[in-house]
């Protein structure tokens, strides 16, 4: 079975680990926060300009003032600090920022990564998304395998424009953990009851299978 | 009367001097810490031609969206544009030109612009269509490119207190890019919740000096939010 999105945000909340500081983009990297572990501490980095970003208020709470990168309104943790955007963006660019997760339209074999725009359909902006994978060593992508109507969305070459270059090396998809090295994919983990001969039927670019692969684990 | 009292009575006076085909940039991030009041009067005036720079463009109907029905902005510098659908009809039919920009990099160009630093290189943007036409260097083997400041002939701000010498205090994420437009403007105009006397503000709290202030005006403001979300009480 295909993950879930909530599924594929439990997977990657394995990846945290205590003290790291953490930006999450809009989407399935959003409900991350919804799966920290409980014996461990992250800290949160919305890009607008808050490091430390906590639930969503109550009703009462509502703080026009107070919002994430998403422009949701949000309170902020104990330990929260405020700052302008070209401090925010200096955490994300001088490399601060521990682990970065953020959605895709495609990744390619070389960590090419395209996020951002649709030619013709889809111009809305790239926000803050070129500032992170540009800044960032340790980055997950999320999103589906394939489209709905079966095509790889991992390619050996992206064909929209791309929010960067060589710099994904992790994409967790609904039905693989996949590694990128070398030009090529590494499969990693697959969904429980998924195939290793469906994730190569849905994989365009090139997939290197070693050994057995494991299922991914849920506790 | 002192040489230093920046504040000005009417929204007239506080954008007085904004012509056809100016550039402005505007605090803000989505609807929150935006200079609403500074946006209405520049719909009020009808001044057209404009470059606009602010990290988004508002909605119909609020924010910068206001200025979009009479075509007053004929080019925007902005990182995402995306709530808007006069703006997509505008740019679709290339009535608004639209220069996307990551957002990191719009907000350096900002601090650059205000702190005299022409140009700096970034690895934000490389290989992407950003990098078109713009110079690459490499640096410890890394490539980067070269980013140009942005100085607006107005800067427009929203900050929550102020004194009259135009020192600036900021209010929790409203804070965003206004430090940095308040010190990228020729003219910086900044409007806030509440003025105070000089020295009723700690000086060890205040998030801009009053060095980059030219006009300072109070109001009120309607604090649209974009995206409103609530938890449950007692969760």
């Amino acid at each position: 079975m295909a993950l879930s999105r909530d599924q594929i945000a439990q997977r990657v909340a394995q990846e945290l680990q205590d003290g790291f500081y953490v930006n999450l983009g809009i989407g399935i990297p959003t409900l991350v926060a919804n799966f920290i572990p409980k014996d461990i501490e992250v800290m949160l980095q919305s890009e607008n300009g808050l490091l430390g970003m906590g639930a969503f208020p109550t009703e009462d709470e509502v703080d026009a003032d107070l919002i994430n990168a998403g422009k949701q309104t949000v309170t902020m943790a104990a330990g929260a600090s405020i700052f302008d955007s070209a401090e925010s963006f200096a955490m994300i660019r001088g490399g601060h920022v521990d682990l970065t997760v953020l959605g895709a339209f495609e990744v390619d074999v070389n960590g090419n990564i395209a996020s951002y725009m649709i030619p013709g359909k889809l111009i809305k902006g790239m926000g803050g998304a070129m500032d992170l994978v540009a800044g960032a060593d340790n980055i997950i992508v999320t999103m589906t395998h394939a489209s709905k109507h079966g095509e790889s969305k991992l390619l050996s070459n992206c064909t929209l424009p791309l929010t960067g270059k060589g710099c994904i090396k992790k994409v967790l998809t609904d039905l693989a953990f996949i590694e990128i090295k070398a030009g090529q994919f590494h499969l990693l983990e697959r969904a429980p009851g998924v195939s290793v001969a469906e994730i190569i039927e849905l994989t365009q670019g090139e997939l290197v299978i070693e050994g057995d692969i494991p299922e991914m684990k849920f506790s | 009367m002192s040489g230093f009292d920046k504040v000005v009575y009417s929204y007239e006076e506080a954008m007085a001097g904004l012509t056809d085909n100016m550039t402005i940039i505007a605090g803000g991030f989505g609807l929150c810490g935006i200079p609403e009041n500074l946006i209405s009067e520049i719909k009020h005036k009808g001044t057209r031609g404009l470059t606009l720079v602010s990290n988004n463009c508002g909605v119909d109907g609020f924010g910068l969206g206001l200025l979009l029905p009479d075509r007053q902005i004929s080019k925007i510098i902005a990182s995402y544009v995306g709530e808007n659908a006069e703006f997509e009809r505008q740019m679709m039919s290339g009535e608004l030109s639209v220069e996307l920009t990551p957002q990191g990099t719009l907000a350096e160009k900002m601090r650059a612009g205000g702190a005299g630093i022409p140009a700096f290189y970034t690895a934000t943007g490389v290989g992407t269509p950003v990098a078109e036409g713009k110079d690459e260097r490499q640096f410890n083997g890394r490539d980067y490119i070269l980013e140009e400041a942005i100085v607006g002939d107005f800067a427009i701000v929203k900050a929550w207190k102020a004194d009259r010498y135009g020192n600036l205090v900021f209010r929790k994420t409203a804070r965003n890019f206004n430090p940095l437009a308040a010190t990228a403007g020729k003219i910086t105009v900044v409007e806030v919740e509440e003025i105070v006397e000089p020295g009723q503000l700690d000086p060890d709290e205040i998030h801009t000096p009053g060095i980059y202030v030219n006009r300072l005006i109070q109001s009120t403001f309607e604090k649209r939010i974009e995206q409103r979300t609530t938890r449950p009480a007692g969760e």
